[in-house]
């Protein structure tokens, strides 16, 4: 509505200047001057009551009363200005951790994938549960029926690489994907510059186009406006530029490697480098789709379950029934965000309990506030004031204070925000689109809103139904509670104890998890090591590959191994393949090897896939694994010598369960690379278990080859001994480039950060809600504080007089103590129920201890416990120095 | 005059006096005082108006546009707010004072027919 522009005093003054007009007329009728004053009041009848009048409808009551209610709140809110601080910076503390958390759930969670249509998106993920094994993959093949099955616009398979670029100064070893022509039309972002592939291009084997990235065209190129149709080498090969992404586009990968894609470069898959298409050979790792428009990912599903029984009925030799081959779709979105998920809500779930300690606190500190106006409150009660008036007025002290506290969260939340991202692992996905931006924005106000109302309700809700004669009998007492009130207030502090233990829990169980996952025998030693990791190119002509075969590949290793030794501070040195760097690989690196093991007739097809490592022998020994049965590979186990493998204990148990693995012989055929080895190789040693593959699993099958047997191209070098870790990336590309200056050498990290790293995840979410758990402890202890203080205030007078009447000092202290702990033992008792729920609830993201961890839950009890006697202890011991003869006076 | 009970007067009906300001209005503009005299010498004294339910009338009748008011001095040189009809208002009049005189014709025809 509109405020009225005539003012109450306009209307006086009319009323004033009727009065005039009336008493002359009356005095010109023959009435004394005094008697037309008085005639022409009677006559006006009741002057408050019209501007009363006057007042309800000239304006909008509700919005006059709320400004009203605002302006008096602020006024109350300055006039005390610690009690103001205190709530602000509690709903501050509270509202910006909120906010944090939600902004990083709003970008992961919430947010739509950054592309048109993205509820069209899927992951195609093949699994064989028969065989035991998820996704698998997908062959090139199955690749061209589901592209042709009508159920999709595109089907674009993506494999994740690095490649040596060449031409610049330095060979620098960029990220790129080999995608189909379709797969930049599937995501549907054009280039910034140039164009993206033709998605109807047939070439069965790479296009030599490739389209670069922001980020590579501003770096390697400086931003060049003419580099379209420039050459550029890859792995050797010429490619030509026809198009630059814009700066904002990403893959839509899961982790922070994937999505700092630097090139795209078309192939069809079909032709080299790739194997000739076979049905079985599943070479394409993840694959991206994007379903017809109007179809639901469901029904899209139920088609696809058609197109994939019919398949397996026309090649009943690639996909055996007891392969139980089945293809999933997964929303992209799912694909990316994968189990983040979990941890995230996991914060979510603390920061909002924080939130609502928060609350709380405040609330308490109203009601004791409230108790203290008592009074005032009564008097405008009695006074005429309707009761809801005083509701709504407590209600906007609330919310005013909520609001300021929200605002001042939200500021240092911007304030903060570079520092926050720091502490954030960069393994969350979609980390770069975390933002305060208006949805978030729109969260803190909410939360600011319900906050308010949650802690403003408990002191209006008594405003409401005061004991007036009560109130007002206390003469001159200014902070006395009814008893309502100060149970009220007991209710609150347990409250806040049972949600302080359920955090405490919560962060305690994962602090041990963490803990034992730092304990875990790790099976080696990452102490002074360091993986450098170096690249052979892979040129589409095999002709020009000088490292083809191990026999070709073993010289240059050898050189590398003897040069690596010759570094300052260089023990040992070895050479793997990626998948060899101990949790230093995502599972995109690892090659599965179809396996089949001699004795049982399995054809490649239905055969178990593998995790295989290839490395040269001196890796065990630098590594420190220990041998259990048999040896470790030897210089000579090479390419003329039969095929060896080294096994661990698992893979041991897994395919000779009771039997002695040694000796006995098994096929891998690399379903990635072009190799098909026939020859059988033969387990020569079996070592103990090693935490390789996950921290948290230490029985992974794991399967080790000689390099020298068998190639690869994705190289780590490891080195051993007193290392400079800043030096030695330099010093190693010098000896490696001075046998082959193409090669990049790059990505070199300590095995110890490699470790740290994978722990990241963890070490943040047990860091938040253990920090959180320590907020919501510290308000639980004022709060407790608060009202046990307030507790020995108001029976001041009754100490005093026990005191002076003899009663011992201690059994006063107990007396108070007792008041105190009956709370926290309430509260501690609600809140271990509380917490055995919410324990089990995030059973998954503990490791080593159980949700029902006895230590964990006694120890976080008693330490709150302990709390709480510290926190009544303070104002017991006030009661204690109480002087019995000013206690008497008291009041 | 104005020593008549004013029990004696009629007590006007609820929303006439929205009809009376408007109808006292037609002659030109004149302030609450005035207003309400001409209502009680009109209606020959017959009619009592509390003067402090006048105003706030006025303030409901100006908000909705049918009157518009400005302060001006009055015939005995005293600082008075005026109130002069607008179109609206005239319309509004108009409206209402056939809406009157049906009311009062119908009620009158009952009381008649009774009687008879």
């Amino acid at each position: 509505m509109f405020r009225r522009t005539r003012k109450a005093s306009d209307f006086g003054a009319e009323i004033a200047a009727h009065i005039e007009l009336e008493t002359e007329r009356l005095k010109e009728r023959g009435l004394s001057d005094e008697d037309a004053r008085t005639e022409a009041r009677r006559a006006f009848g009741n002057v408050t009551r019209a501007q009363e009048r006057f007042y309800e409808f000239s304006r909008w009551p509700a919005w006059d009363h709320f400004w009203q209610d605002v302006r008096y709140a602020a006024r109350m809110l300055r006039k005390s200005p610690g009690f103001t601080a205190i709530a602000v910076l509690t709903i501050a503390l509270g509202i910006g951790a909120t906010t944090a958390i939600f902004s990083v759930v709003d970008a992961t969670l919430l947010h739509p994938l950054p592309y048109p249509h993205p509820e069209q998106l899927v992951s195609v993920v093949d699994d064989l549960p028969g065989a035991g094994v998820k996704d698998v993959g997908i062959s090139v093949p199955e690749w061209h029926d589901f592209q042709r099955s009508g159920i999709f616009q595109y089907v674009s398979p993506l494999g994740g690489g690095d490649t040596n670029l060449t031409g610049s100064s330095q060979p620098t070893r960029i990220l790129f994907d080999a995608v189909p022509p379709n797969y930049l039309a599937l995501l549907g972002v054009p280039a910034q510059l140039g164009r993206t592939f033709d998605p109807e291009d047939q070439t069965p084997g790479f296009t030599l186009e490739v389209v670069i990235s922001d980020a590579l065209w501003k770096g390697a190129f400086g931003g060049d406006p003419r580099i379209l149709g420039r050459g550029i080498r890859l792995d050797n090969d010429l490619y030509r530029i026809v198009g630059v992404m814009p700066a904002g586009f990403h893959d839509p990968g899961q982790t922070g490697t994937l999505r700092s894609t630097e090139l795209w470069a078309a192939a069809g898959f079909a032709g080299p480098p790739a194997p000739p298409p076979q049905r079985n050979l599943r070479i394409l790792p993840q694959t991206v789709a994007r379903i017809q428009p109007g179809l639901t990912i469901a029904q899209a599903q139920s088609r696809l379950d058609a197109l994939v029984a019919s398949l397996q009925e026309e090649f009943p030799q690639d996909y055996p029934a007891q392969n139980a081959w089945r293809v999933r779709l997964v929303p992209l979105k799912q694909t990316v965000v994968g189990d983040v998920r979990q941890s995230l809500i996991l914060l979510l779930g603390a920061v909002g309990l924080v939130l609502l300690i928060g609350c709380v606190n405040v609330a308490n500190l109203l009601l004791a506030r409230a108790s203290a106006r008592g009074r005032e409150m009564a008097i405008r009660q009695a006074l005429g004031a309707e009761r809801a008036r005083l509701v709504w007025q407590l209600l906007t002290e609330g919310l005013l204070l909520s609001l300021v506290g929200g605002i001042v969260g939200v500021a240092i939340l911007f304030c903060a925000k570079g520092l926050l991202l720091k502490i954030v692992p960069d393994s969350l996905p979609r980390l770069n689109e975390v933002s305060i931006s208006w949805p978030v924005l729109l969260f803190a106000l909410l939360a600011s809103l319900v906050a308010g109302v949650i802690f403003g309700l408990a002191p209006a809700w008594h405003a409401g139904r005061p004991d007036l004669t009560f109130m007002l009998k206390q003469e001159g007492r200014g902070s006395t509670g009814s008893g309502e009130q100060a149970r009220t207030r007991r209710l609150l502090v347990v409250t806040e104890f049972a949600l302080s233990l359920v955090l405490m829990i919560a962060a305690g169980l994962l602090l041990r998890s963490f803990a034992d996952l730092l304990k875990v025998r790790l099976g080696f030693n990452p102490q002074s090591v360091m993986a450098v990791r170096t690249w052979l190119p892979v040129p589409n002509d095999p002709a020009t590959d000088i490292y083809q075969t191990a026999a070709q590949e073993a010289p240059f290793l050898r050189e590398v191994l003897r040069r690596g030794r010759t570094l300052p501070g260089v023990q040992e040195a070895a050479v793997g393949d990626l998948a060899s760097v101990p949790l230093g690989h995502s599972r995109n690196d690892l090659n599965p090897f179809p396996l089949i093991v001699e004795g049982s007739e399995t054809s490649i097809s239905e055969a178990p896939l593998v995790n295989g490592s290839i490395v040269t022998p001196e890796y065990f020994h630098l590594l420190g694994v220990t041998l259990l049965r048999g040896r470790f590979f030897a210089e000579s186990d090479d390419e003329k010598a039969p095929q060896v493998a080294v096994i661990n204990q698992t893979f041991a148990r897994t395919y000779w369960p009771n039997e002695d693995a040694l000796g006995k012989r098994l096929k891998l055929n690399n379903s990635r690379g072009a190799q098909t080895n026939k020859d059988w190789t033969t387990v020569v040693g079996v070592i103990a278990d090693a935490r390789t593959e996950s921290l948290a699993d230490s029985s992974v099958p794991q399967i080790y080859l000689s390099l020298y047997q068998r190639t690869a191209k994705d190289l780590a070098i490891f080195l051993r001994g007193q290392l400079d870790p800043a030096a030695i990336p330099v010093e190693l590309r010098q000896q490696v480039q001075a046998i082959n200056p193409e090669l990049p050498v790059f990505g070199a990290q300590t095995l110890s950060d490699v470790l740290s790293t994978s722990l990241s995840q963890r070490r943040f979410s047990m860091e938040v809600v253990g920090l959180f758990a320590l907020t919501a402890l510290l308000l639980a202890g004022l709060g407790i504080y608060g009202v046990i203080s307030y507790i020995v205030s108001e029976r001041t007078h009754e100490i005093g007089i026990r005191l002076a009447l003899g009663a011992q000092s201690r059994s006063i202290l107990s007396m108070v103590l007792r008041q105190g702990l009956a709370l926290a033992i309430a509260g501690a008792a609600i809140g271990l129920v509380c917490a055995l729920i919410v324990s089990h609830l995030m059973a998954g993201a503990l490791y080593g201890v159980r949700p029902t961890d006895p230590l964990t839950f006694a120890g976080v009890a008693l330490l709150l416990l302990g709390v709480a006697l510290l926190a009544c202890y303070i104002p017991a011991r006030r009661a204690l120095r109480i002087d019995p003869l000013v206690a008497l006076r008291y009041e | 005059m104005s020593t008549q009970d004013a029990r004696e007067r009629l007590e006007l009906l609820q929303g006439t006096l929205d009809l009376l300001i408007l109808r006292t209005l037609i002659f030109g503009s004149q302030h609450g005082q005035g207003i309400a005299r001409a209502i009680q010498q009109t209606s020959d004294e017959e009619l009592l108006v509390e003067h402090g339910a006048l105003y706030p009338a006025l303030q409901r009748l100006e908000e909705r546009g049918w009157i518009s008011a400005k302060w001006g001095i009055s015939t005995n040189n005293r600082k008075a707010r005026f109130y002069a009809l607008t179109s609206a208002g005239r319309k509004q009049l108009v409206k209402e004072t056939s809406k009157w005189n049906r009311l009062t014709a119908a009620i009158g025809r009952i009381l008649e027919s009774e009687e008879g």
